[in-house]
């Protein structure tokens, strides 16, 4: 530790800090604004100056960045000295020469950075009396309002989206006091992670324009901790309540997970939860045929009298509901009887996972880890459009070798541009062999496009190379076979290799590959990290708890009496015919939040709580069990899915379900049926947590217009809701400091209105929170465990001449069934598009942008051809179809519209 | 610089030929009339630090230089010269001749690497040091077009031979220029050290006639202003800090006395202001405030708080408070200003009008 010296006092800092992160960390409030602990320092904004001595004896010092300065043992500094105060002062003063000044109207107001640090350093009276300068703002798509007058010219957003993500779309114009933060023209901004400029932008310039439609201040808000549902990977958020309605969704920093950084989908796919097709009432299937609302009495009492009757009942999980609600169905309806709710293709891939991930003789690390490898092999994920957030992991993670070099010349690793610079084109290996092209080939030094049988053929060809006792490939084609030395070249000189791969390829021997490269990997004394993704926000989960069945075409293979569908649309997961023919003697009773097929079919249909109505837990694709909390109270009939079982169970005379009166019995009934989730208690605090014996405010101090917001249905100051399942409080009565850092609602300090004010709750800065980051991993590697190599390797793939292989050729936005119902998500969906190289396109006798049809999963398709030139021969990618991905991959005829399609 | 036998070996050799410092042209002189001097000079330093690639950075309007440069490396190449194993050395040379896309801080030498790499124009800051990690993050070193054009005649004839042509403790010679109501404004290399007021009234002819000198900016509008009592300063670059300006270029304006100062400053902040990148937040936003601030003083309607203000600029847009040495630069003149012109700055207040604006008096 390095000791130094501010206004006289004492302080101790890691030897690689900088001076503002370390006074940050002792707790002085120095303003800043283009350092962010992500992105380092570039001295731009001249915010954090400070008074350094070059001695005991120097008593006039010399204004320095804090930012830009290393700490040095002994050095001597001042923050309060008034030459340093009245510059600070003053750079507030320049940036207000042409910043609006329009706080009343700026939806940033209230969680403003530059209010803040305009506050922090006491200037108040502006002596620019001249015109301001004003730009001309942009239409951005449907997620970002830009309003560039407010604009600071901090070049976070700049730095952010090209140098932390790779985007390139946004970029700064002009010169001088012109500077100009924005596209070339009006247009949407692609990059998938453009929705973190809301929290990167320290003013509003870029603003939630989804927020925007139904916007409140901040502070009007309740907050609740939540867990992206979106995909596999557990990103950490706050859900944000005002009057039933669930207004945004920012990021919460989690340290081994999100960080600071949130993709597009997971930030702007929250439409559905305030969506109109809604369930808000139960439903039955009247003698007519048609569904009508009933009451929930009604509803228990039907859905009871059902469990009584029926011989066999048959409960269908969901891998997007919680374990507590998936844990409720598999206890009702038994073991036995209780089923994955995907595909059969996926059951069994999840079910491998299980297994590779139960051996633990594979590491899976946390995104935190991913981004220090060194060295990533991608095998069959295409990450950007399936686990976002892991692609920006892997992203910084090339920057290792840049890092390395900076060390050696001894530039300190926040010296952002330095490192940038002096790094130039030096990147750690990345291996990226997928299906198409993917958004990391940029940074990729092999980007392999192959068919999934030939990318598990190179994987086995590299662990083959890296340890003997793996099994070998024949045949290798030379070119694949020089790539997977190289490849196990890279991985072998690395110091943390990872290898990266996933269940979206619907092939097993890819993920087999992936799982003999990390332990060929662990036999070389490396640590064998292996981060395989999962599909759905509790995929992993799910499977975790199954009991060796198969999918959705096992449950419905037999005749059930009574067959319950839990958060889950099975159209997605099977064949609408295999559906139908096995539901036609059955009765389903469906729980879910919104109306779909699964729903209108159903003879009752229980409305379920979504992710912001209920507290729940998920397990990530890093086997991280994380709890979420809910920001809204409904008054309607919607219930947890596991209330609606327990009370229909219990109705029922179900002994099982006596204690489910809470969530927190859930867990426990949970964690004693289960030993996998045996630590499940320990992943948050129980309801009846108090801090000081008081419950955690949801909502901000000053929140406002409580008994006012309802006076248009009565002027009677409503009771607040009471929270039987979380430790907070529903309004702002109750504990308002610091907490575990499993239940934060919102992240505020004094002085610190802005997401800025995480510095406060770090343990260290850009490290973890205090007290550890939330969530609990449930599945650790064991030194001792031997999981034996898989030695299926597949035949190389073969084009054919008559018939297509076509996958998923995933999107980020509209796969996820949930976001793809959110407005904003859906104005970025593209139409379904099958992909084929150009020469096939000949082959068939189609042209881009032409109709061709093709059958699958039963279903006649007609999709627009899209010619990709660097897909395989023999591949065609389906775009922007997620219903049908069920029955994919599969052989396919490809004919042009119109013609014949026998 | 890395020794010679030390990696990293791809190290790059850079001419800052962006002569773009108002009232200066030296430079341009060199570029036009001895390119061929330039690069020997280029081939010799490169050689020196064992660069195998140099860059001729040369302001975009330079045409005439840049075409001529080019056409005489394009000699050097046909005589060997330049390229690869130079007369079997076993030593390789590059050089690129290119033409800037015009904005004063790509002569900042960092900002220059970046425009060269074909990205904004924005200073680095440093450590690093650009022999440590310059263009493209690799050793580089940059120099001034007349610092390599002293280069062949200094080994040609030996280091005393240069140092003797002095007449101060700088060696060698300097190129100093004349611009303003002199009798023949003009540039003439004269030794290191020659005092002003010979430059002034000897080389350049004085003062024409109906015109006094008021005072002058020694090297260009990024140096403080020097009044007639120190005219008598040898032009070196102890000299010249001691009386409290700098060196600069050593091309001179002169400010007479039919010329308003203020407006004179305007000018020189007007294109500070122009020019700032705007990377930082004091040059970005301070100085276009400056700006108008003199905009408004010298028409009339300046304030008495706007001095105060100004003040506040010069002490906050100094050295070390901004991110480059632009801003700095700037105020240097303005510093100045103030200092020697304050009861200019008054009567422009006081008056609410520019003195000598409309008056027979005024330049023409």
């Amino acid at each position: 530790m390095t000791t130094f010296v501010v206004d006289g006092k004492s302080f101790t800092c890691k030897p690689d800090d900088n001076l503002l992160q370390a006074c940050l960390h002792a707790g002085w409030d120095l303003p800043y604004f283009c350092w962010h602990p992500a992105l380092g320092s570039v001295g731009a904004c001249r915010q954090c100056a400070v008074k350094q001595y070059a001695s005991e004896d120097d008593k006039v010092g010399r204004l320095a960045m804090a930012c830009m300065t290393p700490v040095s043992e002994g050095a001597r500094y001042s923050i309060t000295d008034p030459v340093a105060t009245a510059f600070r002062a003053s750079v507030i003063e320049w940036l207000m020469v042409n910043h609006p000044h329009d706080c009343p109207v700026c939806e940033e107001g209230g969680e403003c950075h530059l209010q803040d640090m305009t506050v922090m350093t006491g200037h108040a009276y502006r002596r620019y009396r001249f015109t301001k300068r004003t730009h001309r703002n942009q239409d951005l798509g449907p997620f970002i309002k830009h309003e560039m007058n407010r604009c600071i010219a901090c070049y976070r957003c700049v730095r952010f989206y090209r140098d932390y993500a790779g985007g390139r779309d946004l970029d700064v114009f002009a010169a001088h006091d012109h500077v100009y933060f924005g596209r070339y023209a009006d247009g949407i901004l692609e990059n998938e992670f453009s929705g973190n400029l809301v929290e990167i932008c320290p003013t509003g310039v870029f603003t939630d324009k989804t927020f925007s439609r139904h916007y409140v201040r901040k502070w009007d808000m309740r907050g609740a901790p939540s867990i992206c549902v979106h995909c596999g990977l557990g990103c950490n958020t706050i859900t944000n309540e005002r009057e039933g309605k669930l207004r945004r969704i920012v990021n919460r920093y989690n340290g081994s997970v999100n960080g600071y950084f949130l993709c597009d989908r997971g930030r702007f796919g929250y439409g559905f939860v305030n969506g109109t097709d809604r369930i808000h009432a139960p439903l039955a299937r009247g003698d007519d045929g048609r569904q009508g609302a009933i009451s929930s009495d009604d509803a228990i009492r039907r859905f009871a009298a059902l469990l009584r009757s029926s011989s066999r009942v048959v409960g269908i999980g969901s891998p997007r509901a919680s374990l507590e609600s998936n844990f409720a169905l598999r206890a009702l309806v038994g073991a036995e009887n209780f089923y994955l709710g995907v595909s059969a293709r996926e059951s069994h891939l999840l079910r491998l996972l299980v297994g590779i991930l139960d051996s633990g003789a594979v590491h899976t690390p946390s995104l935190r880890e991913a981004q220090q490898a060194d060295a990533v092999l991608i095998l069959g994920s295409d990450l950007p459009n399936t686990a976002p957030r892991a692609a920006l992991a892997v992203r910084q993670a090339v920057r290792r070798a840049g890092f390395t070099l900076a060390a050696a010349a001894k530039i300190p690793h926040w010296q952002d541009t330095a490192v940038r610079n002096l790094a130039g084109d030096a990147r750690s290996p990345l291996f990226v062999a997928t299906l198409v092209a993917t958004r990391l080939d940029d940074i990729a030094r092999i980007a392999l496009r192959a068919a999934p049988a030939d990318i598990a053929r190179l994987g086995f060809a590299v662990a083959a190379i890296l340890d003997p006792d793996a099994p070998a490939v024949s045949d290798l084609p030379t070119d694949l076979a020089a790539q997977a030395a190289t490849i196990a070249g890279a991985l072998l000189a690395a110091e943390q290799p990872l290898v990266i791969s996933g269940i979206e390829t619907g092939d097993e021997s890819v993920v087999q590959a992936s799982v003999n490269v990390a332990l060929a990997l662990r036999a070389s004394g490396k640590s064998g990290a292996l981060m395989l993704n999962v599909p759905e926000c509790n995929s992993l989960g799910l499977a975790l708890m199954a009991n060796g069945h198969g999918g959705l075409e096992v449950a419905l293979a037999q005749p059930a009496a009574l067959v319950i569908a839990l958060e889950n649309d099975i159209y997605r997961r099977a064949e609408a015919t295999v559906i139908e023919a096995a539901l036609a003697s059955s009765y389903l009773v469906a729980l879910d939040h919104s109306e779909g097929p699964t729903t209108r079919r159903a003879d009752l249909v229980l409305p379920a709580t979504s992710f912001a109505e209920c507290g729940g837990t998920l397990v990530s694709s890093e086997g991280r069990a994380q709890r979420f909390y809910q920001p809204i109270f409904s008054k309607n009939d919607v219930s947890e899915s596991w209330r609606w079982l327990g009370a229909a169970g219990w109705a029922a005379g179900r002994k099982v379900c006596e204690n489910w009166s809470t969530l927190d019995n859930m867990v426990v009934a949970l964690a004693a049926a289960l030993p996998r989730f045996a630590r499940l208690p320990d992943v948050a605090p129980p309801a009846s947590f108090r801090v000081v014996g008081s419950r955690i405010a949801s909502q901000p101090r000053r929140f406002s217009g409580r008994t006012a917001m309802n006076a248009a249905h009565s002027v009677r100051d409503p009771k607040p809701p009471v929270s039987t399942d979380s430790p907070f409080s529903t309004t702002m009565e109750g504990y308002h400091g610091k907490v575990p850092s499993a239940l934060f609602p919102l992240f505020w300090a004094p002085a610190w209105n802005s997401v800025q004010s995480i510095n406060k709750f770090q343990a260290e800065i850009d490290g973890a929170l205090e007290g550890g980051d939330p969530g609990i991993r449930l599945l650790e590697a064991r030194t001792d465990a031997v999981l034996p190599y898989y030695t299926n390797i597949p035949e190389g793939f073969v084009p054919r001449s008559d018939m297509w292989f076509a996958f998923v050729f995933p999107r980020v936005f509209g796969d996820d069934e949930q976001s793809a119902r959110a407005a904003s998500i859906r104005e970025r969906m593209a139409g379904a598009t099958l992909a084929l190289n150009g020469e096939d396109a000949a082959h068939i006798g189609v042209v881009s942008g032409q109709s061709v049809a093709c059958e699958i999963g039963g279903e006649q398709l007609c999709l627009t051809l899209e010619i990709h030139p660097e897909m395989p021969h023999g591949l065609a990618g389906i775009a922007g179809l997620a219903t049908v991905a069920h029955a994919l991959p599969t052989l396919v005829r490809i004919t042009p519209t119109g013609s014949d399609v026998s | 610089m890395p020794k010679r036998d030390e990696p990293p070996f791809l190290r790059y050799l850079i001419v800052n030929a962006d002569e773009m410092e108002p009232g200066s042209f030296k430079d341009r002189l060199l570029l036009e009339k001895t390119p061929h001097q330039l690069i020997e000079g280029v081939i010799i330093g490169a050689f020196a630090v064992q660069a195998t690639v140099a860059y001729i950075f040369v302001r975009g309007e330079y045409v005439l230089a840049l075409e001529r440069l080019v056409r005489a490396v394009v000699e050097a190449q046909a005589r060997g010269y330049i390229g690869r194993d130079i007369f079997g050395s076993g030593f390789s040379l590059t050089i690129h001749v290119h033409a800037s896309g015009g904005r004063y801080i790509c002569g900042e030498a960092s900002a220059l690497f970046s425009a060269l790499e074909g990205r904004r124009a924005i200073p680095r800051a440093r450590p690093p040091r650009s022999a440590v990690s310059g263009l493209w993050g690799k050793p580089s070193v940059v120099n001034n077009v007349e610092t390599l054009c002293c280069v062949p005649p200094i080994i040609e004839r030996g280091a005393n031979w240069y140092l003797g042509l002095s007449r101060s403790v700088d060696g060698g010679t300097k190129l100093y220029g004349i611009s303003g109501r002199v009798k023949r404004p003009g540039l003439w290399e004269l030794p290191f050290g020659t005092p002003l007021n010979e430059i002034l009234f000897e080389h350049a002819g004085g003062m024409q006639d109906g015109y006094e000198c008021r005072a002058v900016l020694p090297g260009g509008a990024s140096t403080a202003f020097i009044m007639p009592e120190n005219f008598d300063v040898g032009m070196d670059f102890a000299s010249v800090q001691k009386i409290g300006s700098s060196l600069g270029t050593g091309n001179i304006v002169v400010l007479d006395q039919r010329r308003c100062p203020i407006g004179l400053l305007r000018n020189l902040e007007h294109f500070f202001a122009q020019e700032s990148c705007g990377w930082c937040t004091p040059c970005r936003d301070g100085l276009p405030w400056v700006e108008r601030t003199l905009t408004a003083i010298e028409a009339g309607e300046g304030e008495a708080e706007d001095l105060d203000l100004l003040v506040h600029h010069v002490s906050f847009l100094g050295p070390g408070c901004t991110f480059c040495d632009l801003a700095p630069g700037a105020m240097a003149p303005l510093a100045s200003g103030l200092k020697y012109f304050r009861r200019e700055f008054e009567r422009h207040i006081n008056e609410k009008a520019c003195p000598w604006h409309d008056t027979k008096d005024a330049w023409a």
